[in-house]
């Protein structure tokens, strides 16, 4: 049999009760109260007890008093943490077993919001002008005015531009294939998707100050009459 | 309530002195009490320009160092009593304007004038930055030609970000467009850019159309500012400009080629 099969891993939530608190009559009535509330929660219940600080519990005795004391509350002591290992010994011999410390645990479940997703797509409605760089990131740029030539469009999606685009479009900028770039009028400096690039000698002449979209098919930019 | 008035370009050379100097001029002609100040520190010009380099004592570096009151560096202009020059420092250069200072010297400034004109150097580093950057409206002067065109682009995008208004969100900066140097011949044949084809790339509101003219250059070397000479063209233009910028009307005078008269194709331009 291999050993993978032998043994599995599972995580379980467990109540963990300090050793200080044993001793605590405050505590003790507490405990009664919510057991009072909802006693079938607590039923059979397993406890780690946390020794975290605690001195003593060096002998078995000892964690035999405390599953009687568990006990009476219905609980049923499962182990122990934090244990020295003088007390780990004295758990081991009273049949209780140690758990590894774990990492501190928040105080009660937070309720994350969803994080808002990111905005699908960008939009500029002001001209575009030269020196200016604008990068839709994880979505589509959009613009309803020029875009002056030396003014840079990027975007992980498509871009759109309805006016002239007269600067450079960079779409699919993560390594999408399937962006494209769209304009009313194609006076592009350089056109770019993911990554492959046509720049303003390589358009075809008859596209020039054309409405076109441009794509990336086989490898190869295409641009094509809209 | 005093005007910050930038006159800009980001090309150099395209006439942004000589349009300080004329709009000056010309607001102070119309009765507004107008400063022009240079902000060209190292390669100073309006003094030049204005006609008073023999004049300058104190300038803009020493006041904003606090070295003197602005009323020791101001020059009062001999032909109009509206029309003051704040000369700037030519041994030193950009690195002397201090942002708070310069803003301490225009709030002064706002206090006692209705138009200030910050003559602004070429580029788009700290010089031209801090000149555009307390504007409350901009005069972008370009040629009728695509390198100044692309870099008038660029200054306009810089002025709708990093001037004061951008950066506190306020009401934007006031963009005009100064077309100069405007040839209509040399357009007619094809050679410069239309005044269509520069509004159209550059989308802001044409404020005038300066023709090409011998006698800006004959008013530099003499020291006036172009508006004040009646005959000359190009400052009849700018009256026109300053005009428009005050609210009026004035139909767009310049932008045809002229039907030359027998003595004109005789003997040449004017």
């Amino acid at each position: 049999m291999a050993a993978g099969s032998l043994v599995q891993g599972a995580l379980f939530t467990v109540m963990v009760v300090r050793a200080g608190q044993l001793r605590d009559p405050g505590f003790e009535h507490e405990l009664a109260r919510q057991i009072e509330r909802s006693p079938r929660f607590f039923r059979n219940a397993p406890v780690v007890l946390d020794l975290k600080g605690a001195d003593g519990f060096a002998a078995a005795a000892e964690f035999d008093a405390a599953r009687q004391a568990l006990r009476d509350y219905t609980l049923i002591l499962a182990g122990v943490q934090n244990a020295t290992p003088a007390q780990v010994d004295a758990a081991a011999a009273a049949g209780v077993a140690s758990f590894a410390p774990t990492a501190a645990q928040p105080s009660r479940p937070r309720a994350e919001a969803p994080a808002p997703p990111p905005p699908k797509s960008l939009l500029v409605t002001q001209p575009v002008r030269s020196g200016t760089q604008i990068y839709a990131r994880g979505g589509d740029l959009v613009v309803t005015a020029a875009v002056s030539p030396g003014a840079e469009l990027i975007a992980d999606g498509n871009i759109h531009v309805y006016g002239a685009l007269r600067g450079r479009a960079l779409a699919g900028a993560s390594g999408e294939a399937g962006a494209r770039i769209f304009c009313s009028r194609l006076e592009a400096e350089l056109v770019s998707i993911a990554g492959r690039y046509l720049v303003s000698d390589q358009l075809p002449a008859a596209e020039r100050g054309a409405p076109v979209q441009i794509a990336l098919v086989d490898d190869r930019l295409t641009i094509t009459r809209i | 309530m005093a005007q910050v008035i930038v006159v800009t370009s980001g090309k150099g050379g395209v006439g942004k002195t000589t349009t300080s100097a004329a709009f000056a001029a010309g607001l102070a002609m119309r009765g507004h009490k107008t400063v022009v100040i240079d902000f060209d520190v190292g390669l100073r010009n309006l003094d030049l320009i204005m006609g008073c380099e023999r004049r300058v004592v104190f300038d803009f570096i020493n006041v904003i160092n606090g070295d003197a009151n602005l009323n020791q560096a101001l020059i009062k202009d001999k032909r109009n009593d509206n029309l003051f020059i704040f000369p700037t420092s030519q041994t030193r250069d950009k690195d002397a304007l201090k942002r708070d200072g310069v803003e301490r010297v225009l709030e002064e400034l706002r206090k006692t004038f209705d138009y200030i004109i910050c003559d602004s150097p070429a580029g788009i580093e700290h010089g031209a930055i801090t000149a555009l950057y307390f504007a409350d409206s901009a005069i972008i002067v370009t040629n009728p030609e695509v390198s100044s065109v692309r870099d008038s682009d660029r200054i306009i995008g810089i002025l709708s970000s990093r001037s004061r208004r951008a950066e506190r969100n306020e009401p934007p900066v006031d963009i005009h467009l100064l077309l100069s140097r405007y040839d209509p011949d040399r357009v007619a044949k094809g050679e410069m850019l239309t005044v269509d084809d520069v509004k159209e790339i550059l989308s802001i509101p044409l404020l005038g159309v300066i023709p090409e003219s011998e006698t800006v250059l004959r008013a530099s070397n003499t020291g006036t500012p172009v508006t004040f000479d009646g005959d000359s063209p190009a400052g009849r233009a700018y009256l026109d400009a300053v005009a428009r910028f005050l609210g009026e009307q004035r139909e767009m005078r310049f932008v045809k080629p002229e039907k030359r008269g027998f003595f004109r194709v005789l003997f040449g331009r004017a």
